[in-house]
């Protein structure tokens, strides 16, 4: 990538006619700016901060400091009994929000490494902010189950380390699966993460003075952009996009076998692993188009790089997801119910018609209703504000659902003497601080970190032209990498 | 009978070593059981608010339903409900930390309140939800202290706790025995609960030998319920009912 291949855009400026107009303003890959201008572009909108930005900064640090850390503090000084865990709910919303933050994390690596490895060239500018949404969204993930935990000043037991005792963990307890699933996700998508960040990390090196000038020097691990740092880099993405697939797949798998591996009514389900995958993506899927409408609606510059047509291709995907879900949570549905099981026929019942039926209801209504009316409409599922709700419904949606899995199926038991209903306390607050943590991270993240990978756009750039043969005016793609 | 099912036969450590029999024709209801048993092992007193939350710490209750609709309704007799001792327990694999284990020597399932985390798996997976966790740090009001059993350990916030079938009466009279060159004979001693009952609704004993007053029991009955066998527990407790 020299700057002699760079597309000659001026030259070509003056003189195309309406058709490659109308091409240009709708897809970014067509519309190519000087790769100067466009990496000013980028840098600018991490630079620029306005006293909003700061305003809503300070009132999430503000959550952050009550809701996680202070609630947290109360929580281990005066026990679980300070949530609303009892018999026979011992898992409650603390768990809930694990599963639904690692469903969260699932859409980065579906984006950047799934649409990379079959060359879904909308994906390019927004695979970073995909996949900042994997790692943070872990980061909550992980503070959920310590939150969960009765003595998490022990929580290193549950790691493999050596020991006088000679203890391991107990590799038979799914517990232990996810913890080693987890890790291993988390650590492979933050290098996932890292290694496409290289370049642009350089880029911002070169582009910056200051403190600024030495943090990107450190991070960009002093790459140059030669031939050979350019293959080595590629070669380690193939790599890493190839092989994060099937760990992706495996976390939300191993996840959903805590509830399936139990002998509880109501998760004792063989379908609960694509089941819980197609959930992750789905409320992954949903959580990235509300990223990406605040994005875009909020930072300089933003509306160049995300358009449209970005919006209209991941409707379409949420679509395909939410068709896969409904499909999903019908097969279990129908697999439990047919199972004949007398306490499982007496879960679903209260599911639907106990004093939380108004949930399940809900669930259906924004997981499926919501997606189904509104994305099949090309004109809508372009709109990013109309997008950014579908999103948040899907994601209420999806957050109810495991809210059912867990402490609303863990109601029915095979004891009837011990049935009781949970009601949350200590958990509102601090759910509602993992929330603004994971905005402030990725707040902070969009002011160091350029949120566009502006050597991915500039390369998909270059690969695509307009061609004219005869009268018409045709996309044409070179070969990519 | 089809005899192309295969009989399972049991290994010795499914059988179980220790075990009890209830009779709920004979349960009265009293709680004395309930009472004794938070005294031998040292049970907190959670409180009115906590109790009434489901959060009480009782290592054996007192189950009872109704029958029927109003105005036909009919108690079901007493249903004692404490650890069943599984031969093959949902608690113990699922325990990432270890801390519920299954002892060799006693064939009981055991909890290792230093070892526990708190994740509370065990509990969740529990089918007899017999489980009881620490929510808070309890505190006993004077003179209660007075009264803690020194062969029991008190537990702390944050550990799961469950019957042990008063594990420490078990090794207090095996070690008597061997300190007198003898075997343990049977109703040589017993656990807190069946000690207390006074209709002598529950029987505790040997159930791998023949010859022990559990075995007799189960044997003249005949009509021995375990609960929720179907789940392949393997439970240790036998109850009667309706005999």
């Amino acid at each position: 990538m020299s700057d002699q291949n760079k597309p000659s855009v001026q030259g070509t400026a003056g003189h195309h006619d309406h058709g490659e107009e109308h091409f240009r303003e709708k897809h970014l890959l067509l519309d190519p700016l000087p790769r100067g201008e466009m990496n000013a572009m980028v840098m600018e909108s991490m630079q620029t901060t306005s006293w909003r930005f700061w305003l809503v900064f300070a009132i999430l640090s503000a959550i952050v400091v009550y809701g996680l850390f202070y609630k947290w503090g109360v929580l281990i000084l005066k026990g679980q009994g300070e949530a609303g865990v009892m018999r026979p709910d011992y898992w409650g919303i603390f768990l809930v929000n694990t599963v639904f933050w690692i469903g969260i994390s699932h859409a980065g690596t579906f984006i950047s490494a799934i649409l990379r490895v079959f060359k879904a060239e909308f994906r390019r500018p927004f695979t970073r902010a995909a996949e900042l949404m994997t790692t943070f969204g872990l980061v909550q993930a992980g503070f959920s189950v310590f939150m969960h935990m009765g003595r998490v000043w022990l929580a290193y037991w549950l790691f493999p380390y050596a020991n006088q005792r000679m203890l391991w963990p107990n590799l038979h307890s799914p517990l232990t699966w996810d913890l080693l699933a987890i890790t291993t996700y988390l650590l492979s998508s933050t290098m996932y993460l890292f290694l496409p960040l290289i370049p642009d990390m350089a880029m911002a090196r070169d582009r910056s003075t200051g403190w600024r000038k030495t943090f990107y020097k450190i991070l960009a691990l002093g790459f140059r952009g030669t031939e050979g740092e350019w293959t080595h880099l590629r070669n380690a993405m193939n790599i890493f996009a190839f092989a994060i697939i099937p760990v992706m797949f495996s976390v939300h798998t191993i996840v959903s076998w805590d509830f399936a591996a139990a002998t509880r009514p109501g998760w004792n389900s063989t379908i609960f692993g694509p089941y819980f995958v197609v959930g992750a993506l789905h409320s992954g899927m949903g959580a990235v188009v509300m990223v990406l409408a605040i994005v875009r609606g909020t930072m300089k510059h933003m509306k160049y790089f995300i358009r449209p047509e970005h919006f209209e291709a991941i409707g379409k995907l949420m679509l395909i997801i939410s068709m896969g879900w409904a499909y999903f949570f019908f097969n279990d549905y129908l697999v439990q119910w047919y199972g004949g099981d007398k306490w499982t026929k007496q879960l679903l019942h209260f599911h639907e018609a106990g004093p939380l039926g108004w949930m399940w209801f809900a669930m259906l209504v924004f997981n499926v209703v919501i997606p189904w009316s509104v994305l099949w409409n090309h004109k809508w599922r372009s709109s990013p504000w109309l997008i950014f709700f579908v999103g948040l419904f899907i994601n209420v949606g999806m957050w109810f659902e495991r809210y059912i899995i867990i402490p609303v199926s863990v109601t029915i038991n095979r004891m009837p003497f011990t049935w009781r209903l949970y009601e949350p306390a200590i958990e509102i607050p601090m759910s509602i601080g993992t929330l603004a943590l994971f905005i402030l991270l990725y707040m902070a993240a969009s002011r160091l970190v350029p949120l566009i990978p502006v050597w991915e756009v500039q390369e998909g750039q270059m690969a695509h032209k307009l061609t004219r043969f005869g009268r018409k005016t045709v996309v044409t793609v070179s070969e990519l990498e | 009978m089809n005899s192309k099912i295969p009989e399972i036969k049991l290994s010795e450590e499914q059988t179980g070593k220790w075990g009890m029999v209830i009779d709920q024709d004979i349960c009265t209801g009293c709680q004395a059981c309930v009472a004794a048993c938070a005294m031998e092992n040292n049970l907190s007193f959670v409180g009115e608010v906590d109790a009434g939350y489901g959060r009480s710490m009782h290592w054996i209750r007192i189950e009872r339903f109704w029958e029927g609709e109003y105005p036909e309704v009919k108690m079901t007799p007493g249903q004692p409900m404490m650890c069943q001792q599984c031969g093959s327990a949902p608690c113990e694999p699922v325990c990432p930390a270890f801390a519920t284990v299954h002892s060799q020597a006693e064939q009981l399932n055991l909890q290792v309140y230093n070892r526990c985390v708190g994740t509370r798996y065990c509990a969740n997976n529990c089918p007899y939800q017999v489980r009881s966790f620490n929510w808070r740090d309890y505190v006993r009001p004077e003179p209660l202290p007075n009264q803690l059993n020194p062969d029991v350990t008190v537990r702390r916030m944050g550990v799961m706790e469950k019957c042990t079938f008063c594990i420490q009466r078990i090794h207090k009279a095996e070690d008597k025995a061997k300190s007198e060159g003898r075997e343990l004979t049977d109703g040589e001693f017993t656990t807190a609960c069946a000690q207390a009952c006074p209709a002598n609704a529950i029987t505790f004993g040997r159930i791998d030998q023949p010859e022990s007053l559990v075995s007799q029991l189960i044997r003249k009955h005949g009509h021995g319920v375990k609960h929720l066998e179907e789940l392949g527990t393997l439970p240790s407790v036998t109850y009667f009912k309706g005999g």
